[in-house]
């Protein structure tokens, strides 16, 4: 048996040795380059653009613009599977270049030229005149009426706004002897910064558009290419290699469809986009900017008597994801700790900045920075220890989720809480943290966090799997489902091996996707894939099963109930005497004259669950108050993430998260330049992911209660473990200093607000103690 | 444009290597697309992210902001070159499948490179110092955790040989 053991990636070696190939490894060098042209306004319209003297620049093959889209088809990004009913389908806002500029690096031309240096001396010498408009970038700004209007159809440039109303409100905040809570709580924009810049390339043959992409979702590439460009959707092919890193930003549509469509232009030859990383953060996707007030009465035992929270999403310049993440804070809002009476409102709305979509974690760090932040403040304002505080109003066991039809089957929280406490020494720790004074001060902080794998109901969940054996008795397993470096080939190897009983080396996963040849899957979002692949796999894998049996049967003249395959050979249960293997079995049928057959299985596993996955960090931090400076000392997370198939790439998947939760905790922003609305930080240098240094030791723990809708008891876990590390550091930098942290990140310029706001230090930055 | 392009001869994995040269191009330009050494990769190309490191006479680099034509006369080694002629890989790669310190796999050869550096120095040093040592490589993937735990693992099993 492979579940449950830590068997070791299956392209690692590929990956040490350099023979892993990405998409600009496979490009041929005969491609035409083509680069972007953005808008270097806010807001507006292009008026016209001066291409003479970029088209004498010698390697120039061909210059086109927004004026050049004869044919307009409005295509959503979001990698989501389609949905029949037109009105509950993605929003459909963009074109593969525009005229109407609504953020800095829209999209308004391309250069399409022989070599790289051609197309950037050319880029550089395009004139573009605009006509400007005033630009919004603050999300409440830009819901004022006469704010600048971005989408002519969403009026006050709401996307959408959504409420839930549960009990009465009014009426329970009226209950005497409440105590009431309230803040206001903001996130920034951030970037996913998967090290591979988004790339493409895109030929024509036999008629059709042969499309190479470093995409988390080919086959929704293929969709989305044929409704940008108007074509059948059958007449694209998209192969997905290897790709470095996704997170989300490679789960919406980037430039493909302009890539076909700019090879389309220069009749079909090979023409690669590859984008600059200055452009990936600005033009790809980020995570929503979010700004939260929450209002909570709590009654002077620890519970709660009514909640509110108001919610808003920043979106940016065009719709992407749009309040599917908004929905998800509120659901996480509304779940994390159940109250009667309830009032939430969320308003998802177009502001003149980059477009915001799928990023690890789906919204949900966004509110759990609200939420857990906010918990802490609660306990506070009880006099009462914020973890009991937690015990006792966290999601309890046996609480049944309307919507998604689904029951809390296992004391996840509780369970998670207290193996973490455990690891750091909570409560040790945060009794030596009392009564501390001067200018370094330490502190320990918890934070759960909630989330909803896959995206059932919402959106269809479908996976489908091919397995064909080989003549050594060997298999090739194919899915839809991508590896974008979380370990999802190894994983889906692993199940594989263990349904149809074959050893691991056995199993042949074709890695690389094709449209044309791989079955349908969806891809990598959601943390859907070990589990939705997982069912199509075990499904897939007993269907071979029993095909292989019953020729067994016919071979052995044995009844095939009574044998079985166990390590890639036939075996009789009774006595577990190995009867054939694998090989020779396969070579007897296939070759067979009398009745020739390959064996093969294919299907296809429709999910109709999502289960919860939940868990929490604990945090330990040591605060520099004149510096206005965190250090992270400890930190651990703990995950309920059922089974684990793989344990070690499970502790590997966990660090990735608390990685980017770290860098969103404490140094992660994208700014934005007030009087431009251009961005100032897009580039690895000033944009301050965690490096080495910033990091302690991470650690990772796990409690794995048997989810018993998953396949081999497991369910998903590549997101949540970025969804509460941020809090868990605020709540930690609290119990040092006694300043509640409002803004993400804690750098020195928030710190150095928030401490001089508290009084800790005044102006000069001298430490008031 | 007569000075356009430049004849160089430097080592590359062992082997002498010729090439004509355009005076603009990276050495990472020159090993991908001349050489074909495509483990150097590019991530950022201005020298922010670690991916394209190669060792210039033992040294790490960022291949992406060293130009060709400086590389005239240098012994360099990329990740490619780590391997032995009979396809076994060197320890170090070795335990970056172990420690599960691979994942997109994209900045690996990159981080695999400056690992050799230090190794090669064949000293003791300190988590941190390796924290320090290995900074010049940004990943998204792993919190870099097991990827210490790689070095330190290959380190101490040296040292103890």
């Amino acid at each position: 048996m492979y579940v449950g053991k830590p068997v070791k990636r299956v392209d690692a070696f590929d990956k040490v040795t350099g023979r892993a190939r990405f998409t600009d490894d496979l490009c041929d060098k005969s491609a035409y380059i083509a680069r972007i042209v953005h808008s270097t306004i806010a807001h507006g319209k292009v008026v016209s653009f001066d291409l003479a003297e970029a088209r004498k620049v010698k390697g120039v093959v061909k210059i086109l613009t927004c004026f050049d889209l004869r044919e307009k088809h409005y295509f959503g990004t979001p990698g989501h599977p389609y949905v029949l009913d037109p009105a509950q389908r993605d929003v459909e806002d963009r074109l593969v270049l525009t005229d109407t500029v609504r953020f800095w690096g829209d999209d308004i031309a391309a250069v399409v030229a022989e070599n790289e240096v051609a197309a950037e001396q050319a880029l550089r010498l395009i004139k573009v005149q605009y006509e400007e408009y005033p630009f919004v970038l603050d999300v409440q700004e830009a819901m004022k009426d006469g704010a600048p209007q971005l989408h002519a159809a969403f009026p006050n440039n709401i996307l959408e706004h959504t409420g839930i109303r549960e009990g009465d409100y009014a009426k329970a905040i009226t209950e005497p002897g409440l105590i009431k809570v309230e803040g206001w709580y903001e996130t920034p924009t951030m970037q996913h910064c998967h090290i591979e810049n988004h790339i493409c390339y895109a030929e024509m043959k036999q008629n059709r558009i042969h499309l190479v992409s470093s995409t988390q979702v080919p086959h929704v590439v293929r969709r989305v290419v044929g409704q940008a460009l108007g074509i059948d959707w059958g007449r694209i092919r998209v192969v997905k290699p290897y790709i470095g890193g996704g997170f989300g930003n490679k789960q919406d549509i980037l430039y493909e469809p302009l890539c076909a469509w700019l090879c389309m232009q220069v009749g079909g030859h090979l023409v690669k986009l590859d984008v600059p990383r200055e452009e990936t953060f600005v033009c790809n996707r980020v995570r929503h900017g979010f700004r939260g007030h929450i209002i909570s009465w709590v009654r002077p035992d620890g519970t709660f008597a009514a909640r509110k929270l108001e919610a808003f999403s920043d979106q940016g310049a065009y719709a992407s994801h749009g309040h599917a993440i908004c929905a998800v804070e509120m659901a996480a809002f509304r779940q994390t700790y159940p109250c009667e009476n309830v009032e939430i409102d969320g308003w998802t709305v177009f502001t003149n900045k980059p477009v915001a979509g799928a990023m690890r974690g789906y919204g949900v760090p966004q509110i759990m920075w609200a939420l857990e932040s906010h918990t802490d403040e609660i306990a506070a304002a009880l006099g009462q220890d914020p973890i009991a505080f937690r015990r006792r109003n966290l999601m309890p066991l046996g609480y049944y989720d309307m919507f998604g039809h689904r029951k809390l089957a296992a004391d996840s929280y509780n369970q998670c809480l207290s193996k973490a406490m455990e690891a750091i020494g909570y409560d040790r720790k945060r009794e030596m943290y009392r009564h501390q004074t001067g200018n370094i001060r330490r502190g320990t902080g918890a934070a759960v966090f909630w989330f909803d794998t896959g995206t059932w109901p919402f959106l269809l969940e479908t996976s489908s799997c091919r397995m064909a054996m080989n003549q050594d008795g060997s298999m090739q397993l194919q899915l839809g489902e991508t590896e974008i470096g979380q370990g999802a080939d190894t994983v889906f190897s692993q199940m594989a091996a263990d349904t149809v009983g074959v050893p691991i080396e056995k199993v042949h996963i074709v890695s690389a996707q094709d449209t044309d040849v791989a079955p349908f899957g969806t891809g990598a979002y959601g943390s859907r894939q070990t589990y939705s692949a997982g069912h199509s796999i075990r499904k897939t894998g007993l269907q071979l099963k029993q095909k292989i049996l019953e020729k067994a049967e016919k071979l052995l003249q044995i009844s095939s109930a009574d044998l079985n395959i166990v390590d890639g050979e036939i075996i009789h249960i009774a006595d577990g005497a190995v009867l054939m293997d694998l090989g020779t079995l396969v070579k007897e049928v296939q070759y067979s004259r009398s009745g020739s057959c390959h064996l093969t299985a294919e299907s296809t596993a429709h999910i109709t669950a999502a289960p919860y996955t939940l868990g929490c960090t604990v945090a330990e931090v040591e605060v520099d108050i004149a510096l206005c400076k965190v250090r992270l000392l400890n930190i651990v997370n703990c995950h309920d993430a059922g089974v684990l198939i793989n344990p070690a790439l499970a502790e590997a998947q966990v660090h990735g998260g608390m990685s980017m939760g770290i860098g969103y905790g404490l140094s992660e922003k994208l700014v934005f330049d007030e009087k431009t609305g251009r961005p100032v930080n897009n580039n690895l240098l000033d944009y301050k992911l965690s490096t080495f240094m910033d990091h302690p030791s991470l650690r990772a723990e796990f409690v794995e209660n048997r989810e018993v809708t998953g396949p081999f008891g497991a369910k998903g876990l590549g997101e949540p473990p970025v969804a509460s590390v941020a809090p868990a550091i605020g709540n930690a930098v609290y119990c040092a200093t006694g300043v509640r942290l409002k803004k993400l990140p804690m750098d020195p310029p928030n710190l150095y607000q928030a401490f001089c706001e508290a009084g800790l230090i005044c102006d000069e930055r001298r430490v008031d103690a | 444009m007569p000075d356009q392009y430049k004849l160089i001869r430097c080592t590359v994995n062992g082997r002498e290597k010729e090439a004509m040269v355009d005076v603009r191009a990276s050495l990472a330009d020159l090993l991908r697309n001349d050489f074909r050494l495509t483990s150097v990769k590019k991530g950022c190309e201005v020298g922010e992210c670690g991916a394209c490191n190669v060792l210039i006479d033992g040294e790490s680099f960022n291949s992406c902001i060293y130009l060709a034509v400086w590389a005239d006369g240098k012994d360099i080694l990329t990740l490619e070159g780590l391997e032995g002629p009979d396809g076994k890989i060197s320890d170090i790669q070795q335990a970056f499948i172990d420690e599960a310190a691979v994942q997109c796999g994209f900045c690996t050869p990159g981080a695999i490179m400056s690992a050799v550096e230090i190794l090669n120095e064949g000293r003791l040093l300190s988590d941190e110092e390796i924290r320090v040592r290995m900074s010049g490589h940004l990943c998204r993937c792993t919190g870099y955790e097991n990827i210490v735990r790689a070095v330190k693992k290959t380190m101490l099993a040296r040292l103890s040989q």
